[in-house]
């Protein structure tokens, strides 16, 4: 406090313009580096209000146009959009449902049991993330195919499902918040060991599922890669895929295309109105405490 | 501990302590039985594939062990792979320039902004959370050599009086001019990254001790000494993060080139990486063995940088305790 009081004495008279013009170059740099982040997604509303021959015609526009209608009209003639984003919402869900279920799970056992070989086991979780995933692209398709689960969801929702980052993150939170004279009580009362997990630490673990649970979505909602390698027909396309092809395609309706953009992009948006700081919290949780 | 003083009772164990100790086995099992069939499984197999000849077009037998053939035509039997090589490591140096400019962003927050913080780094990081298929599209219309809005932007600052001069006069063909490709792919990952790295950057800039600030001020430290001598040695061990985050992120990078110039680089290849080249050589040239060999040669590359990473900010930071 006295610090403080003596600063605040001191400061102000040393040097006022300073620290003032330093606070607006600050400023315009924050202000700049929000335009730099926020320009695209206005870009992409503008876009995809206008004809593709509007997109590509001098002076560029910059004001949002009239022609969304026709883009999302164009959109589902060339692809079957509807079923593309049912089948991005569908994986996205089902994989973040079994990376809840079993990372919480392998987090619970991690932080309220002594067992042998505990510490060396979470080690060698943590070790799985060292391996990326480039290494074993093929190998991976080859197997989707001789399981026969190309084009099916399940390729990209599964193999994913127990995640490193997720039993650490649930872990962290299980061990710091669960007290284990809790699931004694439980335990005389008689209840079963799953009992345990799934009435007791679930329900008291909402904050870090709801973390992960979005962290899950996300990612898996916007899997490009996999998708590319598994999925090959347009009807088991995802929302990403899907853009992605359409790019690549002779005679490209950019308009069309930037109204499928728009329409892969808006649920995040909403989503990350609704939930930022959870999000934002899951996301950055593993390398701030970690 | 608790198992060891279970043992001399194990015969006269009853079922809810058995339930008990089997229980964190079968709660962890999931995880490894995943691991192993998803991951290490097609990670063996990708380390015996880099030893074979095989195209995928023919059966799995068809399949003929080659010994290092695969290393040796990539290293030193394609040119491209070399591109793809050196285009990742300039991508990945442009890269690195995001921590500066997150470093300087994340410390103009923290000192500016108490109550819109929240506010401000949740736009930040809104690229973060952006599908990358959508994001790319958008900047190859803004990247168009005629009539995208980059071009616009410099034309107009072109027409300024004085500093005009230092800009050209738009028609730039930044994804068809192998000059211009790199830092155009590098800018659409420098967007989408940017936030991410001022968030964690200021989350580790919160934890420092507001009195070591309050101290500096006493002995009259400006802003700039304040943050060179108390912010960013504090920082060093999240500098070691974002950094080794950077580079394995850098090495890998696929879905921004891949959607912006294709999988084959574009115009000589000046926008192929490793990561979308072994995707081309894998799935459109059919070469797996060559592809797996690639992978592996790509994550020999990932634990040398990391290792000199390591060298560079682990140990600064680990010299200050962290």
């Amino acid at each position: 406090m006295a610090v403080k009081a003596l600063s605040t004495r001191v400061t102000p008279r040393a040097r006022p313009p300073r620290v003032s013009g330093g606070l607006l170059v600050g400023y315009l740099l924050i202000a700049l580096g929000a335009l730099f982040c926020l320009a695209p997604f206005y870009l992409m509303l503008v876009y995809a209000t206008h004809s593709a021959a509007e997109i590509y015609s001098v002076p560029t526009p910059v004001g949002l146009g009239s022609a969304l209608g026709e883009n999302l009209a164009h959109l589902l003639e060339v692809v079957p959009f509807g079923r593309n984003l049912w089948n991005s919402l569908y994986i996205a869900l089902l994989s973040t449902a079994a990376t809840l279920f079993f990372c919480s799970l392998a987090g619970f056992a991690f932080a309220m049991y002594e067992f042998r070989f505990r510490e060396l086991l979470f080690s060698g979780v943590l070790a799985t993330l060292l391996i990326p995933g480039f290494l074993n692209l093929v190998p991976f398709y080859l197997m989707m195919n001789a399981f026969g689960w190309l084009n099916k969801p399940l390729a990209l929702w599964l193999p994913g499902a127990a995640s490193a980052f997720g039993i650490f993150l649930m872990r962290q939170y299980i061990g710091s918040t669960l007290p284990s004279a809790l699931l004694e009580a439980a335990r005389i009362d008689g209840c079963t060991e799953f009992g345990l997990y799934w009435k007791i630490a679930l329900p008291l673990s909402k904050p870090a599922l709801g973390a992960l649970g979005l962290v899950s979505f996300v990612g898996a909602w916007n899997n490009f890669q996999g998708a590319l390698i598994v999925m090959q027909d347009k009807n088991t396309a995802t929302v990403q895929l899907a853009l992605g092809n359409l790019k690549g395609a002779y005679n490209t309706d950019w308009g069309a295309l930037f109204a499928g953009s728009a329409l892969a992009v808006i649920p995040l948006l909403v989503l990350f109105a609704v939930f930022s700081k959870q999000l934002i919290e899951g996301l950055t949780a593993g390398s701030v405490k970690g | 501990m608790t198992h060891a003083t279970l043992r001399p009772a194990r015969r006269a164990e009853s079922s809810s302590t058995r339930a008990r100790r089997l229980a964190p086995y079968l709660f962890i099992s999931p995880f490894f039985v995943f691991f192993a069939v998803f991951a290490l499984f097609p990670t063996l197999f990708s380390f015996y594939l880099s030893f074979q000849k095989w195209r995928q077009t023919s059966g799995l037998g068809e399949m003929k062990f080659s010994g290092l053939e695969n290393y040796r035509f990539t290293l030193f039997g394609d040119p491209w792979f070399w591109k793809a090589l050196g285009n990742t490591l300039i991508l990945g140096v442009y890269g690195l320039l995001i921590q500066p400019l997150a470093l300087i962003l994340a410390f103009a927050i923290l000192m500016g902004l108490k109550r819109f913080r929240a506010l401000v780094t949740a736009l930040y990081f809104l690229p973060y959370i952006t599908s990358t298929v959508a994001v790319a599209l958008i900047f190859t219309v803004v990247y168009s050599k005629n009539t995208g809005l980059l071009n616009a932007l410099l034309i107009t600052l072109h027409s300024l009086p004085l500093v005009g001069g230092l800009f050209p006069n738009g028609g730039v063909d930044w994804l068809g001019d192998p000059n211009t490709v790199k830092p155009a792919i590098a800018l659409v990952v420098l967007w989408r990254y940017l936030g991410w790295n001022v968030l964690l950057h200021l989350s580790r800039m919160q934890a420092i001790p507001q009195d070591l600030y309050d101290a500096a001020k006493l002995d009259g430290a400006s802003t700039g000494q304040q943050f060179r001598f108390i912010t960013l040695p504090q920082l060093m061990p999240m500098l070691f993060l974002t950094v080794s985050l950077t580079i394995i992120g850098q090495m890998q990078l696929f879905d921004e080139p891949y959607i912006l110039v294709g999988g084959e680089g574009g115009r000589a290849q000046a926008g192929l990486t490793v990561a979308t080249y072994l995707y081309t050589t894998a799935f459109k040239f059919g070469d797996a063995g060559t592809a797996a060999a690639m992978g592996w040669i790509l994550f020999a590359g990932i634990l040398a940088l990391s290792t000199l990473n390591n060298k560079v900010f682990g140990a600064q930071g680990r010299a200050r305790g962290e």
